[in-house]
């Protein structure tokens, strides 16, 4: 049929064969025929062709090799579908001949304008890798370059692909690390995932400890993260830590993720929360992996693992939704297992009674060896929490006389358990075990009593050698173990009331001399050497009391997943306990910071992609502004490194550039993508310590018109002090804020300042859409002044892009009492847009919306604390202009009509 | 990643494979076999298993297991969710997710596996664009392609897998226009003997089915957002609206998908629909039994409870079971030992009950709990938790859509799994308690 002239025909065939292949028959016999309909232009009959040599390829490369121009054709075809198909298929055909054209072919597809097919070629560059890992050089060439690759399609596979050929190469990332947290909300889900993972990695080998203030109560004692209360207090304490911007940058741009539908990114953030982020941020996880079990079975067992694990270091973090961890009657025993292993680590003295409760009903479980989990969690309980540990003793003992065999069995293992903690106090239980001895024939369990019973033979003196002789009658019908103990207790015995027991233990010894197992005969004669005292071994039995009776450490029961932090969370390697190949260990913090202007590169480059085109408003990104806190000296350092890092020949050029870009972004910064990026910051500084007042210190403060790292809600304020006295101050801080209802957030003391000198630090102000000024007490080391800053209406806002449809549909929505208007007298000179433009965001930082109408401009912003919209209008007239203010926020719309005003009829 | 799929039936039958990168053996299911015979019930599984040179991870769904090889490390999740959405698709595509039916379309099977992953990785996975590369099978279609020889794949790249908005097609056309949303929440609580509750909360699901041509962009607000505590959404929802505004705003994906899924704060008291006395008790002697249940409306704000089962599962002594219900019927399976009582709508005025005598196993010593009582049920036109659609909007295309809300309480099976939703513990005096 294959061979027939009809399409039809032929499809129907080809749909057979892919059946066959899909249950696993070998059709490699048809090779031939099949082979040679790969130029067939019927696109359905040409993807089961494809997937038949994709499936065959590696048996039969010789033919193979037929196909191979075909491709290399459907690589230059218009349709970027074929093109990317035909890259797909040639790098999954495992010939190792045609490395060199596939190698030839992901280049080109690197740089092929669709970005489909750049993430086709993302693909190939793994599975090339794996077909010959020599060409790995050539392949981080196209790597590095997709890195740089801006579409959200790309970047997941081709983080994929740096994952799988070179991860150590974290040098790669740098420049792109920026552009990767904020692409990140857009990329697909499945690249998310990757990319949270790789950026997980990167992080902890690029930023600092977040956790160093806790660093040294965690070596000193554990208990310390017994509650939170605590921890955070001790995080106040000890002096604030500065976290790196990008540090920040990502741990916010992770965070809506927690929203996600698929649990593997969720999970992913997760686990990127628990490596990174200061210890007292990660319990905004917490709800989320809730969330997550009451998603499918297998989604369960994988975050019930990994809560488990976090449950054992932060208890506080799952407390409150214990209740989530109830078992039910319907769940699969894996599941219930790990829920009680949670439940136990979670069980602290205040609700100790609450899980004993819940425990109680589990121990009647049908499901057995499930009720053997819950008795061994109520042990764990009892030895954690030494108030229970009567109560639970009683319990167990109460157990005892249960009907089922399993459940008895595991109370006497863990009642020896408990016992060994304080044995003295509780002979009773001892001897109620002994009498349960006949009734129980579990052989473990029987071990322990005769265990017990060994050990503490000075606590029941009567009981133990009527013990050893009923197991002297049953010796030889016991199970190896019980065999074992049976010895050991007779050499004790015999050590400590060998009056009465001399006569039996000989007659155990002798019969364990003969027994089948050697690990008993072994164990046999060397008691008997050791306790029967003989004229040649006589040297060690002088010994023998204190070898066999000397006081045993208690075991410590503990939970299984106690060392499992040392895996990644999520990871595979994690689920398993053991390190599945190619698992990528998660390094340990740096002690210091690395250089951080490494990933500052890319904004210089930025920068000088668009410099030529000042003022028209397209370019991807420039954090800088963001980033740096004490204005263009970090510019200039940034552009330095940026040269540095290109090197050669075009690094003396390029400086300059930069430097110039730098000084100009101070007068018309042009970025508009987001949200985040301000119109234009103007340099307008404010007096906030006079130096005469100051005593030497001087203090000023520029609104820097990003948006707050520290908070979404804060107006990021940054303040330049200068040292105008003679001698040295030292730590300089905020210390009382005086201000009510306004969130500071304080920058981080400075140390010292020599005189002469000056440095800016940012702070984050929450003004609450106010003009009310904030106010505190900045102090030296001295002295303290009151001071306070007064925030300008228009540095409330934070811009926003809209397009002119939205805006007259929100504007539609603000009528009425939210609008205010003004007519304005205006000079001829502000009758092109340019000037009015500049007028209006260098008094307010607003974005502009691009209009279609020469006469009228709207500006767009959002006021930083509520979030309500402002929306501005100018319409211009003869001699005039009508200004419309919109928002919600009447008091503010007012002031800032009125600022506008002023403004505009001012001439330029 | 994802190097190889087997789908295997509950007889332990390969009846599909798949592999992405070389060839796997499919010997390497032994090692599943073996687990799978190990944990005895389907549900036991574990999730992952260690191979000596794979990682075998296997989702159970509508009594298929599909079986994943792994080489590296992988997370498990991204994995698992991967199995969980080709199951989901094949039932997008064929209905249901059945041997059957996945063996009457193996071609299409294949090419949609084909298209979803390349090397491992997931290439595709929105039915939006998976539809337009391969076309569902219908009737209609597989005549007309059998008489014009025209094919079931799509010759060009979807516009979704390039645009801003990958989940929804371009050039979408309907005559009407129509959005549709379910509101189904769901009780999930335990009551003790009293009634008492000792958990409950409320799990709700946004399902929707918009049928709108072109590009439409909607705003869903509701009457009550503060009701919501834990959200997640489909990706199409523009997450910063909502932080702001508490509204959902998007572009949807065209058909069929779930808008989002909240849980309602467990603070907020749980209106429990109806009540239960129960009295089940087994004798010391004469090894028989008694049992007698009665269910009445509680708070039900007026509307009819319907569905609604109570499913009770027996200790293994119970033999028989001679009841007499007053409204529906009852079965009882001797070999599952489970009693399910089939009760239909709830009464207001004749309360249904079920009352008779159970016969255990002579000799055998009474059982030490009582069982617990699982009621399914369900309330149409009430979403339990208040929660209300206050309006839809819709901005970017010109016409009137059609638009409908409906509401529906469940206490029943959430997602494919089954919930225990109404357990009705017996708590004696415990030694434990301190």
């Amino acid at each position: 049929m294959l061979e027939s002239s009809k399409e039809s025909l032929k499809l129907e065939a080809m749909k057979r064969v892919v059946g066959l292949i899909a249950k696993g028959k070998n059709a490699s016999e048809l090779f031939p025929a099949v082979v040679k309909n790969v130029a067939n232009k019927n696109l359905e009959l040409k993807k089961l062709v494809y997937v038949y040599l994709v499936r065959y390829a590696e048996e039969q490369q010789d033919l193979a090799l037929l196909s191979i121009s075909t491709f290399q054709r459907a690589l230059k075809d218009p349709n970027q579908l074929i093109r990317a198909s035909a890259l797909r298929v040639l790098s999954s055909i495992r010939v190792p001949i045609i490395v060199p054209i596939m190698m030839l072919a992901i280049k080109e597809a690197a740089s092929d304008l669709s970005p489909y097919v750049r993430k086709t070629a993302a693909h190939a560059i793994q599975k090339l890798y794996s077909l010959d890992a020599d060409q790995k050089d050539h392949l981080i060439e196209v790597i590095e370059k997709l890195l740089k690759d801006k579409s959200t399609l790309v970047a997941g596979s081709v983080v994929m692909a740096f994952e799988e050929v070179c991860p150590d190469r974290i040098d790669l990332i740098h420049r792109n690390y920026r552009k990767l947290c904020n692409l990140l909300m857009d990329v697909e889900e499945w690249g998310q995932v990757v990319i949270i993972s790789m950026l997980t990695r990167y992080a902890r080998t690029q930023f600092i400890s977040p956790w160093k203030e806790d660093g040294v109560f965690e070596n000193s004692e554990k208990a310390f993260y017994e509650s939170d209360e605590e921890k955070r207090k001790s995080a106040e304490e000890t002096k604030p830590y500065a976290m790196d911007p990008d540090h920040r940058l990502l741990l916010r741009s992770t965070k809506p993720l927690l929203q996600s539908r698929n649990t593997a990114v969720v999970m992913s953030v997760a686990q990127l929360y628990w490596h990174l982020a200061p210890k007292h941020e990660v319990n905004i996880i917490t709800k989320s992996l809730v969330r997550l079990l009451r998603s499918h079975r297998e989604v369960q067992y994988i975050v019930l693992q990994n809560i488990a694990t976090m449950s054992i270091q932060r208890k506080g973090m799952f407390e409150p939704f214990m209740k989530s961890f109830y078992v039910r009657s319907t769940d699969a025993t894996h599941i219930k297992t790990l829920k009680l292993e949670i439940l136990t680590n979670l069980a602290n003295e205040a609700n100790i009674s609450t899980v004993l409760r819940e425990f109680q009903t589990y121990v009647k479980s049908q499901d057995k060896a499930f009720a053997a989990a819950t008795i061994q969690a109520i042990g764990r309980c009892a030895t954690n929490i030494s108030e229970i540990t009567d109560t639970c003793l009683n319990g167990l003992v109460l157990l005892l006389s249960n009907r089922d065999e399993t459940v008895v069995a595991e109370s006497v293992v863990v009642i020896r358990k408990l016992l060994q903690t304080q044995p003295s106090e509780h002979s009773d239980i001892i001897k109620h075990m002994a009498k349960l001895f006949d009734n129980i024939t579990v052989p473990m369990a029987r071990a322990s009593i005769l265990w017990l019973i060994g050990e503490y033979c000075e606590h029941v003196p009567k009981i133990a050698p009527d013990v050893l002789r009923k197991m002297a009658k049953t010796f030889h019908n016991e199970e190896d173990i019980v065999k074992l103990q049976t010895v050991s207790l007779a050499a004790k015995l015999y050590l400590t009331n060998s009056k009465q027991t001399k006569l039996l233990t000989q007659y155990i010894l002798n019969l364990g001399k003969y027994d089948q197992n050697y690990d008993i005969r072994d164990r046999t004669r060397f008691i008997r050497q050791l306790i029967v005292p003989s004229e040649r071994g006589g040297a060690l039995s002088k010994y023998a009391r204190r070898i066999l009776l000397a006081p045993k450490p208690a075991p410590v029961l503990q939970s299984a997943f106690k060392d499992r932090d040392r895996f990644q969370l999520g990871t595979l390697s994690h689920t398993l306990n053991s390190k599945a190949t190619g698992y990528l260990e998660l390094s340990d913090w740096p002690p210091m910071a690395p250089d951080q202007s490494v990933r500052n590169v890319e904004v210089a480059e930025a920068m000088k992609e668009w410099s030529p085109a000042v003022g028209k408003a397209k370019s991807s990104k420039s954090d800088d502004k963001f980033y740096s806190d004490s204005g263009e000296e970090e510019d200039e350092q940034a552009a330095d490194s940026g040269s540095d890092e290109e090197g050669g020949s075009e690094g003396s050029t390029r400086t300059p550039v930069c430097k110039l870009v730098s000084v100009c972004d101070r007068v018309c910064v042009c970025v508009c993508q987001q949200l985040s990026s301000p119109v234009f910051v103007p340099v307008h500084t404010y007096e906030l310590l006079h130096r005469m007042t100051g005593k030497g210190l001087a203090a000023q403060y520029h609104f820097s018109r990003q948006p707050c790292i520290y908070d979404d809600r804060m107006i990021s304020v940054q303040l330049t002090f200068s040292n105008n006295g003679d001698h040295t101050l030292e730590n300089i801080h905020i210390s009382e804020k005086t201000s009510a209802g306004q969130n500071i957030h304080c920058f981080s003391p400075i140390e010292c300042l020599e005189p002469e000198k000056s440095v800016t630090v940012s702070m984050g102000v929450d003004f609450n859409d106010s003009t009310q000024a904030a106010s505190f007490q900045l102090c030296t080391k001295a002295e303290g002044f009151n001071v306070s800053i007064q925030p300008a209406v228009g540095e409330l806002l934070l811009p926003v892009t809209m397009s002119e449809q939205d805006f007259s549909k929100e504007q539609g929505k603000l009528q009425g009492m939210n609008e205010s208007s003004a007519t304005i007298a205006m000079t001829p000179e502000s009758i092109t847009s340019q000037p009015l433009h500049r007028k209006v965001v260098n008094m307010a930082n607003v974005g502009v919306v691009p209009s279609g109408q020469n006469n009228v401009h709207r500006f767009a912003a959002k006021l930083v604390s509520s979030g309500a919209l402002v929306l501005v209008c100018v319409v211009q007239k003869d001699s005039g202009a009508q200004l419309t203010v919109n928002t919600e926020k009447t008091i503010i719309g007012s002031m800032l009509l009125r600022e506008l005003q002023t403004v505009l009829s001012q001439g330029s | 990643m994802i190097h190889s799929l087997f789908l295997i039936n509950n007889a332990g039958d390969i009846f599909l494979e798949k592999h992405w990168k070389s060839v796997i053996s499919r010997s390497v299911c032994d090692y599943f076999f073996e687990a799978q015979e190990k944990a005895m019930e389907p549900d036991n599984v574990p999730p992952v298993i260690r191979t000596p040179h794979h990682y075998l991870i296997n989702i159970y769904r509508d009594k298929i297991f599909f079986v994943s090889v792994i080489q590296t490390e992988v997370p498990p999740l991204f994995v698992i969710e991967f199995l969980h959405r080709v199951a989901e698709m094949f039932q997008d595509y064929f209905g249901d997710c059945s041997e059957v039916a996945i063996k009457d379309n193996v071609v299409i099977v294949y090419e949609l596996l084909e298209e979803m992953l390349d090397n491992g990785f997931p290439l595709a996975t929105e039915s939006n664009i998976l539809k337009e590369l391969i076309k569902p099978p219908t009737i209609l279609r597989s005549m007309v392609n059998s008489i014009t020889g025209s094919s079931n794949v799509g010759e060009t790249l979807p516009t979704g897998q390039l645009s801003t908005v990958p989940w929804r097609r371009a050039g979408v056309k309907y005559t009407n226009n129509e959005a549709y949303f379910d509101v189904v929440e769901e009780i999930d609580a335990i009551l003790d003997k009293s009634g008492t509750t000792v958990f409950a909360e409320i799990q709700g699901v946004i399902d929707a089915c918009v049928k709108l041509s072109g590009m439409p962009d909607l705003t869903l607000s509701f009457m009550n957002p503060r009701l919501l505590d834990d959200v997640s959404f489909h990706p199409c929802v523009r997450f910063k609206r909502w932080e702001s505004e508490r509204v959902l705003s998007f572009i949807p994906p065209d058909g069929n998908f779930r808008l989002m899924s909240y849980h309602v704060n467990a603070q907020n008291l749980v209106a429990i629909p109806v009540y239960v006395r129960q009295n089940i008790s087994f004798f010391e002697s004469g090894s028989s039994g008694r049992l007698d249940i009665t269910l009445g409306p509680k708070q039900t704000m007026g509307k009819t409870v319907e569905c609604v089962v109570v499913t009770v599962h027996m200790p293994k002594v119970v033999l028989n079971a001679n009841l007499t219900a007053t409204q529906g019927n009852y079965t009882y399976d001797p070999v599952t030992k489970i009693l399910v009582w089939d009760i239909g709508k709830l009464n207001q005025q004749k309360l249904p009950n079920l009352k008779g005598s159970l016969s255990l196993q002579s000799g055998a010593p009474k059982p030490e709990e009582n069982p617990s009582l699982n009621i399914d049920l369900k309330i149409q036109q009430l979403a339990i938790s208040g929660l209300k659609v206050n309006r839809l909007d819709m901005y970017g295309e010109k016409y009137k859509p059609f638009k409908g809300v409906k509401y529906v309480t469940k206490a029943g099976n959430h997602g494919h799994f089954v919930v225990t939703n109404w357990k009705l513990h017996n708590i004696l005096a415990s030694p434990f308690y301190v």
